[in-house]
């Protein structure tokens, strides 16, 4: 099924197939994020391939390490194909400072909420999501909490020592 | 006169407080008389951020908390786990080993569809079913606690074997619960089965079609229940599944029904792995011989001058996995629960990322009740067997 995926792939997407690696058995498919959505959907729309599962979108942040060559996030899709029981991940590098990138709800349904958790953990913005809004961090928190610069430990103490509602003088 | 026609629907929250929605789930319901129109999901009441903890963790020590994530089923995620950083360091554990673990998370699916079906059946009406299923999940529990000394929060599997040995009387305890528990799933079915009010409330509700159910990302017996034959444990073979015989039930109707019958299927299903498991087991060490790695036997630890260094060289510093990215996935009770490790070289995980069932599977939630009735929201919520500890993280 690889050598299929692959000649798939460079048949149609030549160019935009950055690198291909394999680590413990499992195949991995660099491309850039012009190409991911019509690589995508023709993965899943392809009959022999069929690629019908979006099992996982994850992300990670490479902050520190050589992020200024490659991009700081590189974010993952985990597609599987029940047909021929077969597992492609799929990474895009993104820059920090613009880290954006096509919206795949409208291939899989499953994308809206696992690209949702994305952003609010990432910040990565999904253009054309339905509802691209903080799914599992409470609404006052500001920042994303999975970014590598986002502080573990200290958290700066708010008081307001009630400037807004001074207490009511009896 | 004309009388201002008003905005006919009715917007209701239903929970986070709700005793039907298992955990602190809100659900947004837009209701037009009885029928809701629109229901939105809210979740994140239970976010600790496990998956942020992890980076800060070695990587033995992430998995007590690999426990908390779906406290039904610890030893599915425990396995989940291990597994991925197995498949990390490439390390192969002792054919006992693999046996032991095989039995236990079979017996840990039991556990969990036992507290599944007594709260479905709870939250449609059926209130004397919880008990009877929490008697049997009692004799698993006590199983638990002679293996790993913890009822729940087990942390029995570690990275390249068990944390113990198996007790002595395991195979006694083991063939107990396959004695008794087939029983107890005869008695619900004899329960459930042919009740006409159980009938009514689940069949035809809450359907979902194959293929929308695909598009969702849907899996476990969710996805089963609309007729996918998709089981990991059958697809791509982990932990040695590929040696036992099984079944994989499927449904017809896509509905609350059907996802009942497969999950009473599947209990005797796992009854039966670990029947075969508990038969086969061999002989030999409860860890894999990986020095560094695995901690060396507490014997040795105690004689001989190496082993204490490794021992304490793991316990302080831990092990260090060559650079990649691995993703590992099992079947756990909810569905395909999948461990993504990112390793940098260095001793503790670059980055965790847990493909949590129960978070995909409800998000298409909306979907099965839409349209329904607002009796049925609770049905479906039941149905979809959803731990908010898994769901937020």
């Amino acid at each position: 099924m690889e050598e299929k995926t692959k000649e798939f792939l460079k048949e149609k997407f030549g160019d935009a197939i950055i690198s291909e690696s394999e680590f413990r058995g499992q195949l991995s498919l660099e491309t850039n994020r012009d190409n991911l959505f019509d690589l995508c959907n023709s993965l899943k729309s392809s009959s022999e391939l069929d690629f019908n599962f979006l099992i996982d979108v994850c992300a990670i942040d490479w902050l520190g390490q050589d992020e200024e060559a490659k991009g700081r996030f590189e974010v993952f899709y985990n597609l599987y194909s029940l047909k021929n029981k077969f597992r492609l991940l799929i990474r895009v590098r993104l820059s920090g400072n613009d880290a954006e990138i096509d919206s795949l709800t409208s291939i899989w349904q499953s994308a809206n909420w696992l690209e949702r958790e994305v952003y609010d953990m990432f910040g990565v913005e999904f253009t054309g999501h339905p509802n691209l809004t903080k799914i599992v961090t409470p609404d006052e928190l500001k920042g994303h909490p999975l970014r590598k610069d986002f502080s573990l430990t200290y958290e700066t103490p708010q008081f307001s020592h009630n400037k807004n509602e001074p207490p009511e003088v009896i | 006169m004309t009388v201002e026609t008003k905005k006919k629907t009715m917007n209701l929250n239903m929970g986070p407080q709700h005793p039907a929605t298992h955990g602190v789930l809100r659900v947004e319901l837009e209701l037009d008389g009885e029928t809701v129109v629109k229901a939105t999901p809210h979740i994140g009441y239970l976010h600790t951020g496990i998956e942020k903890t992890y980076e800060s963790k070695l990587y033995y020590k992430c998995i007590p908390m690999t426990d908390r994530m779906d406290y039904l089923a610890p030893m599915s995620n425990n396995l989940g786990f291990c597994l991925a950083v197995e498949k990390l360091l490439d390390i192969e554990v002792p054919e006992k080993v693999v046996y032991a673990r095989v039995c236990l998370t079979e017996l840990t699916r039991v556990i969990s569809h036992l507290v599944w079906v007594g709260t479905h059946a709870l939250d449609i009406g059926a209130m004397s079913m919880l008990l009877y299923a929490f008697r049997e999940r009692e004799l698993i529990l006590d199983l638990y606690e002679a293996c790993a000394g913890q009822r729940m929060m087990s942390t029995y599997f570690r990275i390249g074997g068990l944390a113990y040995d198996l007790p002595k009387d395991f195979e006694k305890r083991v063939r107990d619960i396959l004695k008794k528990i087939p029983e107890g799933i005869k008695d619900y079915e004899r329960l459930l089965n042919d009740n006409m009010i159980f009938r009514k409330r689940t069949i035809g509700v809450g359907k979902i079609s194959a293929e929308e159910a695909i598009n969702c990302g849907l899996t476990g017996p969710n996805l089963r229940g609309s007729g996918v034959n998709y089981d990991v444990r059958k697809a791509n073979p982990y932990c040695g599944y590929e040696k036992f015989n099984f079944d994989v039930p499927l449904g017809k109707n896509c509905d609350v029904y059907d996802r009942y019958l497969i999950r009473m299927e599947e209990m005797k299903q796992s009854l039966s792995i670990a029947k075969q498991a508990l038969d086969g087991m061999p002989d030999g060490p409860f860890r894999a011989h990986v020095p560094g790695v695995v901690l060396p036997p507490k014997e040795d630890v105690l004689t001989k001058m190496e082993s204490l260094i490794f021992h304490f060289k793991i316990i302080t510093e831990g092990f260090k996995p060559p650079k990649g990215v691995v993703y590992n996935a099992i079947e756990s009770p909810k569905g395909e629960l999948g461990f993504f490790i990112s390793s940098d070289g260095t001793n503790k995980p670059h980055r965790v990322r847990v493909r949590p069932p129960s978070f995909v599977n409800l998000s298409a939630l909306p979907k099965m009740v839409e349209g329904g009735m607002l009796a049925d929201v609770i049905a479906c919520i039941g149905s979809i067997d959803i731990v908010l500890g898994e769901v937020d993280r």
